[in-house]
């Protein structure tokens, strides 16, 4: 148990964060909820302002990067009046185990949510009898 | 009890850092130095144009029906509920993040409203609604006559 629960601490992978971007926007960390069971983890993003296309999910060796870009929505003749959130690009990573099987990973967006189901790969079982002397 | 008030608007230079600087503030005064920063839930921006404002809210994975915005007046009440995920047996968290349960915000605009022409529409995960200024609440040239 202990050791499937380190596998997603992970607050930033290195790897993405020390690319430049090329994108003159903000990026922000979206909000996951990651839940598991015998055969499967659910990765939930919440990532609103992204829809399927301009949705992201790479898996790069060991770790998983989900993305999403955002234009920001124009109102001419409006100014803004109030404002409590921003709009940026979202980006966060995760590194997964060799458990996850990585053929099976399917990925679904809806109404700003990203749901990634990753399947645990069959793992071959094995017992070794072990004899007396 | 009401939400923020958008008054005065345009006045701010930067309007999200000086939110929430007032809000930690306000925070700070009225709770005591125990309780936490509670974060607002969901997040508004407001636009404000000369015959109408345009509301969005950020508001991801969200059942349509169990949503519900009205108006009275100048004051704008979105309240609904956001399901958790029912996990089934044998499954369990490792993060939670995401915000669920039932929420209400409030928000009073600096002008009255048309309610029966207020559009609302749901896409990517945000809300917007546009709110049309009532015809008596808009502002009336009054001609100067000569004696």
């Amino acid at each position: 148990m202990a050791d499937e629960k380190r596998e997603l601490q992970k607050e930033q992978a290195q790897t993405p964060t020390q690319t430049e971007r090329t994108r003159n926007t903000k990026v922000y960390i979206p909000k996951v909820d990651i839940y598991e069971s015998k055969d499967k983890i659910v990765l939930i993003a919440d990532m609103p302002g992204v829809d399927d296309k301009s949705a992201d999910v790479m898996l790069e060796n060991n770790v998983l990067t989900i993305s999403g870009t955002v234009e920001p929505t124009a109102y001419p003749n409006h100014s803004m009046g109030y404002a409590e959130y921003d709009v940026g690009d979202y980006q966060r990573s995760f590194t997964i185990s060799d458990e996850i099987d990585r053929d099976k990973i399917e990925a679904r967006m809806k109404d700003g949510v990203l749901k990634l189901t990753l399947h645990k790969a069959e793992k071959s079982k094995k017992k070794i009898s072990i004899s007396t002397d | 009890m009401f939400g923020p008030g958008i008054w005065p608007f345009g006045r701010m230079t930067d309007p999200l850092s000086e939110i929430l600087r007032l809000r930690g503030e306000m925070n700070r005064l009225f709770s005591g130095a125990a309780s936490p920063f509670t974060e607002e839930f969901p997040v508004i921006n407001v636009w404000v144009g000369k015959d109408d404002a345009i509301v969005t809210v950020e508001l991801p994975g969200i059942d349509r029906d169990k949503m519900d915005i009205s108006i009275v007046g100048d004051t704008l009440t979105l309240t609904g509920t956001r399901e958790p995920e029912t996990l089934k047996e044998g499954e369990s968290y490792h993060r939670r993040e995401r915000n669920s349960g039932k929420f209400t915000r409030t928000l009073e605009l600096p002008f009255h409203v048309e309610a029966g022409k207020v559009e609302a529409k749901y896409e990517k995960g945000i809300v917007s609604i546009t709110l049309p200024r009532s015809e008596a609440d808009k502002p009336k040239k009054i001609s100067i006559k000569t004696a």
